[in-house]
Parts: structure tokens; sequence; C-alpha cells
């Protein structure tokens, strides 16, 4: 019973709390009322009891205080009363509170963004069944391809042999022209060929529907598709009644069967269907065992690890490459990986680089804000002498320190996680080619995590700024006098650490921003092979019935490139399977007519493109022998081929290639006919050899490829009318991917132009911050030794020299931030190494510009100042106190 | 008076408990109780009383009303709570237990 008592006893005093306050007053008084009755009983007259009554009472507000001492949440309200105190305390300095609040808030903001990131994509486990079990497999083929993807005829066999996996799923990449009967708009949809164990094998089951069965994945059986959920919304308004529903893909039949829940992401955010590949692919490309088409993943059985999983697979290829000595590309050796590594692996570094770096620059607010935090000290020493020497606790001033710093950096936490809120939104939308993507949310834990950089910050920069008022230098303080000009030492002294300490890591920072900018260049201006400017590019995909036969094809090119030549403004046009920067598409094996046979077990193979007549003109791509293609050459009689470069060096040392016979496949000989400059199929990657086959051959020429439109000037204004007659060709025909040239480029480049610009950002942010550092101690001393430059002037001390003196005083630290800046960056660098192109880590432009930068802006916030100080009037420096 | 060492407030809280066991009584007239019983030896000062008198009250020993006082004006009347009358005896024990020991002491010296 007594519990309950107390407890009402703590929720009386809590909640009424003012109204306890009252009646204890009251009481207080009605003792008073009654001594003082008393007193008047003994025989005093009114004012004299009254004054005899107070006397013995005591001082009132003492006592209400210790009675109010016992009641519970005392704390609460000390609690309150220092939230309050500090509140004010804040308010008058309003400049301060909002300069400060807003350093904290990029800087926690920053933090609480990537930490979502990093938690998101990295450190939460894959939404399947089981993850650990996950495990993506290679094919190791030779020493260039040694993590190759596989073959479907070692699929089936690894499927069928295999006793280490609960199971395996191929899957392949697809895209299909989505088409609908009631004169919907065709388009281009990601899709995915898989195997039906795919789903099973990953744990998930679809939402609505079925899975697909063994019996969907056979050549022979009726077409069959489950949709992701995002399209099933988009395209066909969420209505279950689509079950069972006929859809068109590439102009055939197929019945959907069920729908992926929303959260479902596998292979990649794009993926917008699925249809099983047995049913879609020929069976020779299913039982080849050495065109290397499709990525397969597995599940582990319980306890098989890895390697041993590994190790069986292993074997069984090499049985098969054993088997069949007279076929080159057969894998040697298997390679399993855990599917998680597959899937982030490679965003991994930059997103921990990234996080490195907003902890730097939050490390860097802190100490900036632990820097003003301790020049208000300093401006308070007297004060906070005198309260310490009217007996106010040392802890208690302690934390009213703390509590300011908490307010601030509370107040940036709240205003961060807003601005992480945006900053995770504005990621999201601009990175959906980021691995797991999808999965990135701000929730509980995300919001825990902010609470706890708060109090982080508020006790670090709390802790340092009060450690700096020691308890001995009470009396030394109030003796103080402005003329004293040692009065802050200590202060300054730890302000230059910190500042020095600063400076390195936004060094540190401006290194690594530097580097990632300097491969983002790299990357931009590296050799394309061909002129990118004022070109448009837009990819088609020609499926179905209506192109079955080589002639349809080659006569919907021929018009296609007929007309779109014809249009105003097209200098030129071409069409090719993929532009430089698109790629790598597709290689095949070949051999040379009048070379010696190759040794058994060996393979030539190069990249190869099909091309029409006019795309080397059309895209600049400088013919170096001989021509290109006759463009009257149509289906058989088009058996011409243009190499480049590095194909005639590799394949034709010393000698002329053209009028040489390339062998490909089993039967079919072309003649080079032309060799063109080199190009690059991705831009971070050296030009490889290529061979150009005839589009106009017709058969066996993939259905889809880029059309490319040269103009001299506003090549985008193209696109509508090129699109337009394409849309006169075939109504069912969808384009996609229009982009200039430049805008390809960019776009394949995206992830290292974004860390080089998140990190640049940063790094920015942290020379400012280090700049307003420097520039506020060095103000700071510069106004506590005023007397002192008064006095020197007087003495006759030059304005130079005082000018130099004040200046080196504020470079110091920038010079020791420095060097400790560089020789950190070494290491830094290091680590960053894979994410750089053609720039080696220790690059010395790099690091000669960001010491020059850095020594800029500290001579410049030091100059402020200095010159301040060299222009003081002694006299009036003098009277100053 | 500053802070009442433990044993002066062990013994401030017997004391009140022992003054409110017969009735309730609010603190003016606890205080003169104290007083009147142990024949004026005892003063207790307001800046004891009443910092003892809420801990008691916090503590659930005592419980207070506010009613009308002999003088017609409202008053916060304490008394003790069932709680606080095992406390009391507790406490008493407690106290004869230590007074004698003491006693035996002063009385050997």
């Amino acid at each position: 019973m007594r519990w309950l008592m107390q407890l009402r006893m703590r929720i009386q005093i809590l909640f009424r709390r003012g109204q306890a306050g009252a009646r204890l007053d009251e009481e207080l008084r009605f003792h008073l009322e009654q001594q003082i009755a008393e007193n008047i009983a003994a025989g005093m007259s009114a004012e004299e009891a009254r004054y005899a009554g107070l006397r013995s009472f005591g001082n009132p507000a003492l006592l209400r205080e210790q009675a109010r001492a016992t009641w519970s949440w005392t704390w609460l309200e000390l609690l309150w009363r220092d939230v309050c105190y500090g509140m004010r305390s804040l308010k008058r300095s309003p400049g301060f509170s909002s300069i400060a609040i807003l350093v904290m808030a990029l800087g926690i903001g920053a933090n609480v963004a990537m930490f979502t990131v990093v938690r998101s994509v990295l450190l939460k486990p894959l939404p399947f069944q089981e993850p650990d079990r996950l495990v993506r497999v290679f094919e190791h083929t030779n020493e260039e391809f040694s993590f190759n993807i596989v073959a479907g005829g070692v699929y089936d066999e690894w499927r069928k042999q295999s006793h280490s996996f609960s199971d395996l799923a191929l899957l392949g990449e697809a895209q299909f022209n989505l088409t609908g009967d009631g004169g919907q708009l065709p388009e281009i949809v990601h899709g995915t060929d898989c195997t039906w164990n795919l789903f099973s094998t990953l744990g998930v089951k679809p939402a609505l529907g079925r899975d697909f069965t063994a019996a969907d994945d056979q050549r022979s059986a009726n077409g069959t598709v489950v949709l992701s959920w995002g399209l099933w919304k988009r395209r066909f308004g969420g209505d279950p009644a689509i079950l069972n529903q006929t859809i068109h893909l590439n102009t055939l039949n197929y019945t959907v069967i069920g729908v992926m829940p929303p959260w479902f992401v596998y292979p990649d955010a794009a993926t917008q269907l699925w249809t099983p590949v047995y049913h879609d692919k020929p069976a020779q490309t299913m039982s080849s065992l050495q065109d290397h088409e499709f990525p397969v993943i597995g599940r582990l059985n319980p306890g098989v690890t890895a390697a041993q999983g590994s190790a069986e697979l292993t074997v069984l290829v090499r049985r098969l490459h054993d088997q069949h000595r007279n076929l080159a590309l057969i894998s040697t050796a298997a390679a399993v990986s855990p599917l998680f590594e597959d899937i982030v692996g490679g965003v991994r570094k930059p997103l921990y680089v990234l996080l490195a770096a907003t902890g730097c620059v939050l490390l860097i607010a802190c100490l900036n804000l632990a820097n003003l935090l301790v020049a208000r000290a300093a401006a308070r020493r007297k004060e906070l002498a005198i309260r310490a020497a009217l007996g106010v606790g040392r802890l208690r001033l302690l934390r009213e320190r703390l509590m300011e710093s908490f307010l601030l950096s509370a107040a940036g936490g709240t205003l961060g996680l807003l601005l992480a809120y945006g900053a995770v939104q504005w990621l999201v939308h601009t990175r959906q080619d980021m691995s797991r993507v999808e999965a990135i949310h701000i929730d509980g834990v995300v919001a825990l995590f902010t609470v706890g950089l708060v109090v982080l910050c508020a006790l670090f920069t709390g802790l340092i700024a009060s450690g700096t008022g020691r308890d001995k230098e009470l009396l030394a303080s109030l003796q103080d006098s402005a003329r004293g000009s040692r009065g802050g030492q200590a202060h300054t002294g730890l302000r230059r650490s910190l500042l020095a300490v600063e400076v390195g890591l936004t060094v540190v920072l401006l290194i690594a921003a530097g580097l990632l900018l300097k491969s983002y260049a790299r990357l931009r201006s590296s050799d394309m092979g061909c002129d990118t400017e004022n070109v448009l590019t837009m990819r088609l995909d020609l499926f179905g019935r209506r192109y079955g036969k080589p002639a349809q094809l080659v006569n919907f090119y021929t018009t296609l490139l007929e007309q779109v030549r014809a249009v105003p403004g097209v200098e030129a046009a071409g069409f090719v399977q993929a532009v430089p920067g698109q790629g790598y598409w597709g290689d095949n094996g070949f051999t040379i007519a009048e070379h010696p046979p190759l040794p058994q077990a060996q393979a030539q193979y190069a990249i190869f493109r099909y091309a029409d007549p006019g795309y080397f003109a059309a895209m600049r791509i400088p013919i170096l022998r001989g021509r290109s293609f006759q463009p009257d050459l149509k289906l058989d009689q088009a058996r011409e081929v243009v190499v480049s470069k590095a194909f005639a060096d590799t394949y034709f040392p010393g000698e002329n290639p053209l009028g040489k016979h390339l062998r490909s496949g089993v039967t079919d000989v072309y003649t080079i006919v032309g060799v063109v400059g080199d190009t690059r199929y991705a831009v971070s990657e050296d030009p490889r050899p290529m061979q150009y086959y005839p589009l106009f051959e017709g058969a066996g020429v993939e259905n889809n490829g880029t059309l490319v439109i040269r103009s001299s000037h506003d090549v985008e204004q193209l696109a509508l009318p090129v699109q337009r007659i394409v849309q006169e060709l075939d109504h069912d025909l969808p384009v996609s991917d229009v982009l200039t040239m430049d805008q390809l480029l960019g776009k394949s480049t995206l992830d290292t132009s974004f860390d080089a610009t998140l990190l640049t950002a940063f790094a920015a942010l942290s020379l400012l911050l280090a700049g307003v550092g420097l520039f506020g101690v060095l103000s700071y001393i510069v106004a506590q030794r005023t007397s002192e430059i008064g006095i020197r002037m007087a003495l006759g001390a030059q304005r130079e020299q005082v000018l130099w003196q004040v200046l080196l005083e504020g470079l110091r630290p920038a010079l020791f931030g420095l060097a400790f800046g560089l020789a950190a960056s070494v290491g830094a660098a290091r680590l960053i190494r894979s994410m750089l192109y053609g720039t080696r880590p220790l690059d010395p432009a790099v690091f000669a510009a960001v010491a020059v930068a850095l020594l800029l802006v500290a001579g410049l916030a030091c100059m402020v100042p200095a010159w301040q100080a060299s222009r003081l009037d002694p006299m009036r420096a003098l009277r100053t106190e | 008076m500053g802070k009442p060492n433990d044993l002066v407030q062990g013994t401030l809280d017997l004391l009140i408990l022992r003054t409110l066991s017969p009735q309730p009584m609010h603190g003016w007239a606890i205080a003169k109780r104290i007083q009147l019983l142990s024949s004026e030896v005892l003063q207790v000062q307001q800046g004891s009383l009443y910092p003892a008198l809420h801990r008691l009250e916090q503590q659930g020993w005592i419980e207070a009303k506010w009613a009308e006082s002999e003088t017609g004006r409202q008053a916060k009347f304490y008394s003790l709570t069932a709680a606080g009358r095992g406390q009391l005896e507790k406490e008493t024990a407690n106290w004869n237990r230590l007074s004698s020991a003491i006693n035996l002491i002063v009385a050997e010296a």
C-alpha cells in the first residue's frame, strides 16, 4: 500500500508542482501567522509581534528551498532550470547560437544521412530467406575472365550433379516490348529471364497468384510472366483481375501468373517482370558450354561453406572441360561468393569513404563549436569566477556549460535530422542505379543514432570547452586585469591545437576530394575514339513476327536510315548495336583464314558489333585504312568486315589486314575491307580489339541497337521528328533512352561524379569552417591583446612588424595542421586507391594545389585580424580599459 | 541551522511520528507539542521541521489533508498512515536500543 501512496505523491508532485508550491507557501504563512498571533497573545504590539515572528521564522526563501528539496523530481526541476538558463544565455547571443546550430545541423545531418545509407545498404541483411546461404556462382574461364557469367550447359550440369546446393537458379537480362490490346502505348520494360526456381531459391513467394513451375520453364510451354508490384500498379492499375490474363511481350502471348511483393527487388530495381528462361531462349543457347551468358545464384545446403560449394562445382566444370577438348572456351574452375558481396561489393568502399568524410566534417564542426564555446567561456571568465567565489558548486557550473553545448547540439540534431531526410530523399532519387537503393529508409534506429550523436557531440564539445576552466585559475581570473595580457593564455593554447586538428582534417578531406575530382576529370576527358559533340542516340528494339525474316529487318533499317537522313538538320545518321560507352555487349570467336589453324583448346575472340555503312562517318570514327561497308551489298552478299586498329595490331602484327578473311562461326567467311580507329566500350576501360559486321547482312543480326544522329547544332531538337519517323514506320515500336552522347557518357560516370561532388562539398564545408575558426581565434587573440599591442606601438613598434607578428601567430596552427594533414593524407589516399582512375594516390599536383588553397584561405582568414591589429590607434588602445 | 546531521534527522522523524500518533496536527502544532512535551528542551526549527514533514509525506509515512484549524483558517493537517505506524514502532524500538546502549557507555564512563 505504501508504494501506492508514494506513487500518488510522485504523480501529484510532478503534475501539480505549481499547486504544491503554492500550498507550501500557504503552509509556511500559516506557521508565521500562528507565531505572530502567539506573540500578540504574549502582549507584544502588532508590529513588534510581526518582526519577532519573522526573526524567529528565519529566511523564508531558504526554508522553502529546503522543503522543496525533499520532493521527488527535484532533479527534473533542476534540469529544467538549467535548460531555461541555457536557453536564456543562448538567446542573448543569437548570432553565435544560430551559427553554432547551423554548423552542428550540417555536421549531424550529413552523418545521419550517410549512416542511413550505410546501414540500409551495407549493414542490413538481404530481405531473403536465410540470406547467409545465398551465393553467386561464377565460372573461371581464363585469366581475363576469372569471374565470368555462366553458360547454359554448364549450369545444367551443375544443377543436375551438385550436392552442395539445395538449388541453383539462372537468370539473364532481357528487354521486352510491352504492347497492349486496347491501343495502349508500347513500352520497353526491363525484365529478367530466369529459371523457374529463382523465387524459391531466394525463398520469396509472389504476393498474388503463383510461382513458376518446372512445367512453365520449357520451350514448348505457354508463355508465363510474373509482374513486379510497381509495374502491376502502374500499368495495370493494381487490378487483381490481371491474373490469368494475356499480355504481349515482343508481340508474343504471355499469361500473367503472379505479382511479386512491393519490397522484392532482384536482380536490380529496373527489373519489372520475370519470364521463364527455357521458354524464351533457344535450346541451343541453353545447352551451350561456351556461351557465357547468364548470372547464376545458388542456395548452399545447411552447413556447406562457399569454398566447399566452389570446389564441387570446379570438379564438375573441369570434367566438362576435359570431355570437350576441342572446345576452347569451356571454363576450368568455378568461383562462389556470398550474394550479399555480389550485390553491395561495388558500393562498399565509396560509401564508407563518404561516411568517413562526414565523420570528419562532424569532428570539425564539433571542434569549431568547442572553439566558439571556449571563446565564450573566456569572455565570461570573470562572471564565472565571481559566481564560483560566491559558492556556486563546480559541478553546477560544469552542468550549465554542458547544458549549453547540449542545447546547441540538440537543436542542431533536430535540424540535422530534417536535412538528412531531405538528403536521403535526394540521394534515392538521383542514385536509382545504386545497389539496394530501394532499401534506404530513415527509421527508429536512425533516430536513435541521431540522439546518440547529439549526446556525443554535446559531451565532446562541452568537455573540451570546460576542460580549460581550472579551479586554481579562479583567483588569477579575478586578479587578471585586461592589461596582463596572459589573460586567456591557456584558452588560446587549447584553441590553437583545436585549430591545428581542424586544419589537418580539412587537408585530408581536400586531398581526397581533389584526387576524386581529378579521376573524374580524367574519366570524362578519356578519348572515346569518336566525336561526341552534337550526337543524339536512341535505342530501338525490333521484335516479333514483323521482323522475323532477315530481309524484313534489312528493309526496315534501310528505310529508317534513309528517312532520318532526309530530316532537315541531320548531318549524318547511322545504326550500331552499341555506341562507345554503352557497354561490352558481346564478343565472338573467330579464326583468320590466311593464318595457320589455332592449336587445339585455344581461341581468339574479340568484341563484335553490327553497324550500317554510314555509322563510322556519323560517329566520326576515323577510317585508317580501306573503306566502310558497301551500302548496296545486302543479305548474303554482305560478307565484309571492318576491324579496329587494336584488332589489326593484335592479330595482324606487321601485316596488311585488308583483303584477309575472318571465319566467324562455322562457315561464314568475311573479307576485311577496312581498319577504323579504336573506341572505348566503357569510359574507364582501355580500347579492346573490335570487329564490325554489316548490319545489312540481316541474318543473325541482333534486332536491337542504337540509332545515332549527328547535327551541326542543337541536336536534341531532332529527337521528336526522328521519333515520329519511327512511329510511322511501326506504331508498336517503342524508342527508349533518348540521350545525347554527352548525357550517355555522363550517366555512365555518374557514380564517380557523385562521389567526387559529395566529397568536394564536404571538403569545401570543412575549409570554410577551418577558415572561420582561424579568423575567430585570431580576432579573439587580437582583441585580448589590444592594450599590449597599443603599448608596443607606443614604444615604437612598426605597423608592419605588428602585422607580421599577428599573421604568423595565426598561421602557425594552420601550418602545423597542414603538415599533419599532408602526412595523414598519404595514408588516406592509399585507402581510396581503388576509387581512382588515371590518378596516382600521391598525385603531386593535387597535394600542391590543396596546400596552396589551404594557405590562401588561412592567409586570408588571418589577414583581416592582423590588418586590424596593425591599424590600431595606440592612444585609443591604451585607453580601452 | 544548516543541514541536520543523521542522528538529529533520524530523531526528528521519530519525534514527529510519535507526536502525530494520537491525532492529526498541523506543522505549528507539532513544533509546539514537541516543545511542550520535552519541557521546552527541544526547540524544533522551521528549517528542519518542514523539510522533515515533506520528506515523511513523500515516503508515505504520513499523509496530509487541508482542514479548518482552531482559528478558522485553512491549515495543512498531517496524520500517520498505516505504514507510518509500523515505521513508528520500528523507530521506537531502534531508539530504545540505541539510547540504552549510549546510556550504558555514558554510565560506565
